[in-house]
């Protein structure tokens, strides 16, 4: 197999016949080329989608407040429902649920520093929030705590709102006034996949002292910790069924409390992932079976073609298995060589547009603005391909192989 | 060397089978030059080929130096072609994309002699049938008695004990049917067993052994004192002409 004289044999017959081993290689190139241009399409489409599902924490969950729409123990429909502190609590103790915050919204709430101010939405939460939506904190850092049992009177700025206020001068540790109350700078916080970041957090217990002097939350925020999507449906009607029961409503009543399970959204963007990519492989697959029935079929040709050449060759000695192997050789070499340009071309194509794609998108990326990221081929898909077209290119050479071996050489004696 | 006992040879085609070779019988000693006549279709390629073992007989036996040679696996049969025989055709059938040398060289590859060693012996050969000159000439750019020396250089090289020639002079004029006819003779004294096939009769006038064909039988076999007689008849035909 690794005589050189055999590559030697086979190299000088490639060589006489330059055009038909580029036809033949080429169908085997554009297979491959058209499975790594597909392979990294996929990928990148599906890299793209599951980085915008990171812009919060893939297991997230809120819930909100509504009226009921089903009567329930002989009460009228049309009644709101209202969260406090406690259903935080309890949802909480909820088995699977990871973490969790109540939030009450202020819009419009007056920021002010020196001579700038502006109206910006307050976020008023527990410490939790940060893992639910991911937050990125530029300064400082975010509630804790213990800014929840002492009602402290800190915030934590978007990078929009510092920017309006404190221009380029620092305001980590300054004091803001928030509807003229002063409230100590701890952190400034930007939003994953945001380009606006104009909303302020505040510990919740501080805001319903201060602002509010009830316990109301507007909704709640969580992480739930599910592997399935089974498991993740589970405890959301777990949740649900909790809430249902401490404000009396029907657990099948959607419109009392609304809930979105973006684990569930992303198990099953997923699937359709999967899916895809499937899909792309089977493609790619028969694209490369086009390829080996090609590569077969010309080897058939040049097999009848060298019918009298194989018979001098039995004539002067040559056994059958240094026949088949010239054959199977000359095709796994074809193959595999063509099969290695179409890969290297496609693969690296698709580099090319990852790196251009990188450069465009500048130093900060924002993943929110594409929805295709890094469409690069896996290297152990590359390299399994590789194998694929070293079997392929047996394949393909072992009927036109037999055919060789059978000839006899007889054929050598007679003339045409 | 050559032991051939009721030799029979039949063709299947279809539903019909032509019966070539109806039992022939035959010795050839080592060191024999025969040659081989008959008309057109009468099994002279089919003895050859049987004899060459590149075909199958269906009835008697064939002994080549003292083996039987039947049923036997292509493998053998290379292996046995390899070191028994060398092959001259008509055509010369030189592999069109290789050199003279590469060509020479080709039996040496499927002994398993290294690729150095083996176009080192191939020169050889060349220089002694004068065609040191042409060794990187492709077949193309050759002559026919050209070609058919770079076939006699191929077939020596393995050293066989047999050189068997199907018409080697039938694409050749008549001057170069001669030079090709006195390196075969050559190769004889060395002691090398040639059987050629022909059809005329000068060429055969220049072996020591005339075995003529007839409906697949073997008709007359011309030798010693016969030989003398035809060898004249052929000759002075020749002169005249
Ligand atoms: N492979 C084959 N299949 C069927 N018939 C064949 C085959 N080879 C030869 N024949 C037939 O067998 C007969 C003898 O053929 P062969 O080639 O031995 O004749 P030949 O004496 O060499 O003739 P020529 O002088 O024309 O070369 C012919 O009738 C031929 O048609
Ligand atoms: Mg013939």
């Amino acid at each position: 197999m690794f005589d050189i004289d055999k590559w030697q044999e086979i190299l000088a017959t490639i060589k006489k016949n330059k055009m038909r081993t580029f036809l033949t290689g080429f169908s085997v190139a554009w297979g491959i080329f058209m499975l790594m241009i597909l392979l990294g399409s996929g990928n990148g489409l599906s890299n793209g989608v599951a980085a915008n599902f990171m812009n919060d924490a893939v297991n997230a969950m809120w819930i909100w407040t509504g009226e009921t729409k089903i009567p329930y123990q002989g009460m009228k429909t049309g009644r709101p429902i209202q969260f406090h502190n406690e259903d935080q609590e309890i949802v909480q103790k909820v088995a699977g649920v990871g973490v969790s915050s109540g939030r009450y919204f202020m819009g419009n709430t007056r920021y002010s520093y020196n001579k700038e101010s502006g109206d910006y939405t307050t976020i008023t939460c527990h410490p939790e929030l940060k893992d639910v939506e991911n937050l990125i904190l530029e300064e400082g850092r975010f509630i804790n705590k213990i800014d929840i049992l002492q009602n402290r009177k800190v915030v934590v700025l978007g990078a929009d709102i510092k920017k309006a206020l404190f221009k380029d001068s620092t305001a980590l540790g300054e004091y803001v006034n928030v509807n003229n109350v002063p409230f100590k700078v701890i952190g400034i916080s930007t939003e994953p996949g945001s380009t606006r970041n104009r909303n302020a957090y505040m510990p919740v217990s501080t805001a319903q002292m201060i602002f509010m002097g009830s316990n109301r939350l507007h909704n709640l925020a969580l992480t739930i910790d599910a592997k399935t999507l089974d498991e993740s449906r589970a405890i959301e009607e777990q949740i649900r069924n909790v809430l249902a029961k401490k404000h009396k409503f029907d657990p099948a009543d959607e419109s009392a409390v609304g809930l979105y399970n973006k684990l569930e959204n992303y198990i099953q963007t997923m699937k359709i992932f999967q899916a895809i990519k499937i899909f792309i492989w089977i493609i790619g697959i028969g694209t490369l079976i086009a390829g080996i029935v090609g590569v077969s079929n010309i080897m058939l040709i040049v097999v009848k073609e060298r019918t009298k050449e194989i018979g001098i060759r039995k004539a002067i000695g040559a056994s059958p298995s240094s026949v088949i192997g010239l054959i199977l050789l000359e095709s796994i070499m074809i193959t595999t060589i063509a099969g290695y340009i179409g890969l290297v071309l496609g693969t690296g194509l698709m580099e090319m547009i990852n790196y251009f794609m990188v450069q465009s998108a500048g130093p900060t990326p924002d993943p929110q603005g594409t929805i295709f990221m890094n469409p690069t081929v896996d290297f152990n898909i590359a390299v399994s391909a590789t194998l694929l077209l070293i079997v392929a290119g047996a394949i393909a050479g072992y009927i036109p192989a037999k055919r060789a071996a059978s000839i006899k050489p007889i054929v050598a004696l007679r003339d045409e | 060397m050559i032991r051939l006992n009721n030799i029979h040879k039949s063709y299947e085609m279809g539903s019909n089978s032509l019966h070539v070779l109806k039992g022939i019988d035959l010795n050839i000693e080592q060191g024999d030059f025969v040659s081989i006549m008959g008309s057109s279709g009468s099994g002279k390629s089919t003895l050859l080929n049987i004899l060459g073992m590149l075909d199958n007989y269906d009835k008697g036996t064939y002994h080549l130096s003292g083996n039987l040679i039947a049923n036997m696996s292509e493998k053998k049969a290379a292996k046995y072609r390899n070191d028994m025989v060398g092959f001259v055709f008509q055509s010369f059938n030189l592999i069109s994309f290789k050199n003279a040398m590469e060509n020479v060289a080709l039996p040496l590859y499927y002994k398993g002699v290294p690729r150095k060693k083996r176009n080192l012996i191939a020169m050889e050969y060349l220089e002694k049938l004068g065609l040191k000159e042409w060794a990187n000439h492709m077949p193309s750019e050759m002559s026919g008695g050209q070609k058919q020396r770079v076939a006699i250089a191929r077939a020596l090289i393995s050293q066989p004990k047999i050189i068997l020639a199907d018409e080697p002079t039938g694409a050749l004029d008549t001057a170069t049917s001669y030079e090709v006819m006195e390196i075969l003779k050559d190769i004889n004294a060395a002691g090398i067993t040639v059987i050629i096939v022909t059809h005329e009769h000068d060429i055969a006038a220049m072996t020591r052994q005339i075995i003529r064909l007839k409906d697949g039988r073997i008709h007359e076999i011309i030798r010693n004192g016969e030989l003398k007689q035809f060898q004249k008849n052929y000759m002075k035909e020749l002169e005249t002409a």
